[in-house]
């Protein structure tokens, strides 16, 4: 049915009461956009001033240590990239897996059990598993691996694996269940089997919103903060190989977390702090519109095939 | 045009064309008379409902293209954008296809258009309750059980509901658009029953939803095709001695 | 021959790969399990009626943790207060009345944004506008704002979703019957979608209530010896809480970080707990 509603516009029939609930209304609705544009502005008022104060060749440097000025941000970016890809690799590939399950295989009865489930760790407190990645996980990892601490960029990308694990189960599968059921149907009337038709036929249909899934898990993970901060064991320092997965690292956002509480305003390491605070907005900022880019592309094609 | 005073409505040269082109109409002109029934029929897609819903501007601004014309009711060009369209729909009811029960009992179902109006006295409201409902033959069958949900309803019950919430704001014009389409036979002769009825006070304009319908109960007649007025005359004329070829064989059945 | 064998290989493969699935899924939520059950379990004993109403004691190695509880239950209502009727709107306007214009798509790309924005840039936007720039402070205010913002997407989303929900249908017959737009809104569609709403208000407080780094320069204080007076005020959280005593304090025993944990988890889980209630019951009762 269309939407009659529009034919009301001519401001002669709006009472005023009406006239004023409507703009209230429409304010509330530029809101976020209004938010988005304000958090930029502060990040670069309070952020840019980073770039007259420190060299652009010490800023991206290897040494981070600001009480003796040194404001290298390559050791923190590379914490935030060790970190979050070991989180993507363990909630891309169980993410997937669990999404697949619950839309594909599981029993009603299961899935029923499984979706509040995730949901509930969608919801626990990062500050817990932080905690709880303290008293439990990271002693455990330094006995299991043999290592000085367990407080390394392993147990961080566990712990963000698991906080990340929820966004891409969601969206992976609502993907997953948009595909329309004569897709699945055909397949098993050329003969395929379920998994083959999962595979060939069901998870491609999905791909792009399980990219989008992995995309926002991903985002997830590199914009988490207290958990990183607690179990990474804080050490800035350059992180590239393998191996620094088992040494302590520090991210991007537990380097903003851990120290404006105790630099001065208007100081260099004020500044700058809210310089790597800019750069995660603009990283969230491009994995969220891209990945959005991507569901709206998929469902116009998705219209065109079906239309 | 001479204005003739037993004209309701009087259509004149009106076009409309949607935005994703389905469904138009092509100038149109048709006088509706005041106390009777215009059955306005034809194929689907002919623009039955798209006239009905431009009667009382229901129709979504951001789906037409372009309206051309007037429509004329009472001598006022509803099609005026000066035209305060809230007080032309409270002149104009509605009964659609499917019956629509708000979610609400009974009682607030048929207060409903009142309590919006601003009319908040309680003697008022029941008193419009009892007369709507009796003219939409529904009163005996939900007398005793007034705040009990309406979509508690049986199907039937559920469209006279409808029927007598437009009839509570003591409308002018009731437009019905195929309103028996879901019901059993029993169903459909009560509201065509209460139709004849209601003719006495109001104008009726009704697109059936079969040609039998439309041939029991149409005082006027008007044939759409195509998003154009084929033919239009008195209804036991048109039914019985169509003069243009294309209606004969919709009405004997020969396409459609 | 040859054909048996592939069919018996492929249903091997099939029940490798189910095998391989169903395992994958179990070992993501049995954790989440375990370490609910954990925590209950090793929390448990330090719950007491001085635990949940005393203050902290001895560098809060003892007594209990109101003011944490106090303060988060603050901070939830005030993020309520600013976020509810803001995002509600903006949910009703994205549903009822945004034509489908650039405009639109801008403000929902907008929300996609700030609901992708990481929390501790939330904390250092707050603490640029409301602590520094308008000059509230580290304040019970100031976190209120800066987490409002922060659960503002999904209010929005989860209610725009519920208002989508309502058959159009209503929406026209009300228009028909010669009500306003706002009048069909109010009487209408609002109360139609009301649970959805509720159930995406509580799910938005949810995550405001369990974080802590928008919080941490905004308005959350390590110790305060007594609660807040006004709004002006910092004030102790339950998260904030448990980070400072899981790192922050020497010698923390054990039982009081579990049971503060254990409360925090409460908290939020119950939280969830009735959004689901309040979502399965209005499906049940829904009648379109």
């Amino acid at each position: 049915m269309s939407n009659p509603g529009n034919s009301t516009g001519t401001k002669s029939d709006l009472s005023w009461q009406e006239y004023i609930i409507t703009r209230a209304i429409r304010a509330a609705g530029y809101s976020a956009v209004v938010f988005v544009a304000l958090i930029f502005y502060f990040l670069l008022r309070e952020g840019l001033p980073t770039l007259g104060e420190v060299s652009f060749s010490d800023l991206f440097a290897l040494r981070w240590y600001p009480i003796e000025n040194y404001f290298g941000i390559l050791p923190l970016i590379s914490g935030t990239v060790i970190v979050t890809l070991g989180a993507a690799l363990i909630a891309v590939p169980f993410g997937i897996g669990t999404a697949i399950f619950i839309s594909e295989i599981a029993p009603r009865w299961a899935r029923e059990i499984l979706k509040p489930l995730v949901e509930l760790l969608g919801g626990l407190p990062s500050v817990v598993l932080g905690f709880l990645g303290i008293l439990v996980l990271a002693p455990n990892l330094r006995i299991l691996l043999n290592l000085p601490t367990g407080l390394t960029a392993l147990a961080g990308s566990i712990l963000l694996g698991a906080i990340a694990l929820p966004t891409v189960v969601s969206v992976a599968e609502d993907a997953l269940d948009t595909v329309p059921r004569s897709y699945r149907e055909g397949a098993w009337a050329l003969g395929a089997t379920r998994w083959q038709t999962i595979w060939r036929v069901t998870l491609p249909a999905a791909r792009s919103g399980v990219l989008t899934a992995v995309m926002l898990g991903i985002g997830r993970a590199i914009g988490e903060t207290m958990t990183v901060m607690m179990v990474t064991g804080n050490a800035p320092v350059l992180a590239v190989t393998p191996g620094a997965l088992f040494s302590p690292v520090r991210t991007m956002t537990a380097t903003i977390a851990a120290e404006m509480g105790e630099v001065a305003n208007g100081s260099v390491h004020y500044h700058t702090l809210f310089f790597i605070g800019m750069l995660l907005f603009i990283f969230s900022l491009v994995i969220n519109v891209t990945a959005s880019a991507v569901v709206f592309r998929s469902k116009k094609r998705a219209e065109k095939v079906l239309s | 045009m001479e204005t003739n005073l037993n004209d309701k409505i009087v259509i004149e040269n009106f076009s409309l064309q949607y935005v994703d082109g389905t469904e138009s109409l092509r100038n149109i002109n048709l006088r509706i008379p005041r106390n009777a029934i215009t059955v306005i029929f034809g194929p689907a897609g002919g623009g039955k409902s798209t006239l009905l819903r431009c009667l009382n501007r229901l129709n979504d601004p951001a789906d037409v293209k372009t309206m051309n014309g007037r429509i004329l009711i009472e001598n006022e060009n509803i099609l005026d954008p000066k035209t305060d369209i809230i007080r032309l729909r409270r002149k104009v009811g509605m009964v659609f296809a499917r019956p629509v029960v708000l979610p609400m009992s009974i009682r607030s179902n048929i207060t409903y258009g009142l309590e919006v109006m601003g009319e908040k006295r309680r003697s008022k409201l029941n008193e419009a309750v009892e007369r709507s409902l009796k003219q939409a033959a529904l009163w005996e069958e939900v007398r005793a059980r007034l705040d009990e949900p309406g979509v508690a309803l049986s199907g039937g019950q559920q469209q006279r509901l409808c029927l007598a919430r437009s009839l509570a704001l003591e409308p002018e014009i009731i437009l019905l658009d195929e309103p028996t389409s879901g019901l059993d036979p029993i169903s459909t002769g009560k509201v065509e029953a209460s139709l004849q009825e209601l003719k006495k006070t109001y104008t009726i304009i009704l697109v059936p939803h079969s040609v039998q319908q439309a041939a029991r109960t149409a005082d006027f007649a008007a044939f759409f095709l195509q998003g154009e007025l084929v033919e239009f005359s008195e209804g036991k004329t048109l039914f019985t001695a169509p003069s243009d070829k294309r209606t004969e064989d919709y009405v004997t059945g020969r396409f459609g | 021959m040859l054909k048996k064998f592939f069919s018996m290989n492929r249903n091997f493969t099939q029940r490798l790969g189910f095998g391989l699935l169903t395992l994958m899924a179990a070992m993501t939520v049995l954790p989440i399990v375990a370490v609910v059950i954990y925590i209950i379990s090793q929390g448990g004993s330090a719950i007491s009626l001085e635990f949940l109403t005393g203050f902290p004691r001895d560098g809060m190695r003892q007594g209990g943790i109101m003011p944490a509880i106090v303060g988060t239950f603050y901070l939830t209502v005030g993020t309520a207060f600013f976020s509810v009727p803001l995002g509600v709107a903006a949910a009703i306007y994205l549903s009822e009345y945004a034509p489908d214009n650039w405009l639109t798509r801008i403000i929902r790309i907008a929300i996609i944004n700030l609901s992708g924005i990481p929390s501790v840039v939330y904390g250092l936007f707050g603490l640029g506008l409301f602590v520094l720039f308008l000059k509230f402070g580290t304040s019970i205010l100031s976190a209120s704002l800066t987490l409002s913002i922060m659960t503002l997407p999904v209010i929005i989303s989860t209610a725009e979703e519920a208002l989508r929900a309502v058959p159009q249908s209503f929406r026209t017959v009300s228009i028909s019957l010669g009500a306003t737009r706002w009048q069909t809104i109010r009487r209408i569609v609002v109360p139609e979608a009301l649970p959805g709403i509720i159930t995406g208000v509580i799910l938005g407080l949810e995550r405001a209530a369990g974080e802590t780094a928008p919080i941490l320069f905004t308005g959350a204080s390590f110790f305060l010896p007594r609660l807040p007076n006004s709004v002006f005020d910092a004030t102790m959280a339950l998260p904030y809480h448990l980070f400072v005593i899981s790192t922050q304090v020497p010698e923390m025993p054990f039982q009081i970080q579990y049971g503060t944990a254990l409360v925090l988890i409460a908290f939020v889980l119950g939280m969830n707990l009735i959004a689901t209630v309040i979502r399965s019951r209005a499906r049940a009762r829904r009648q379109w």
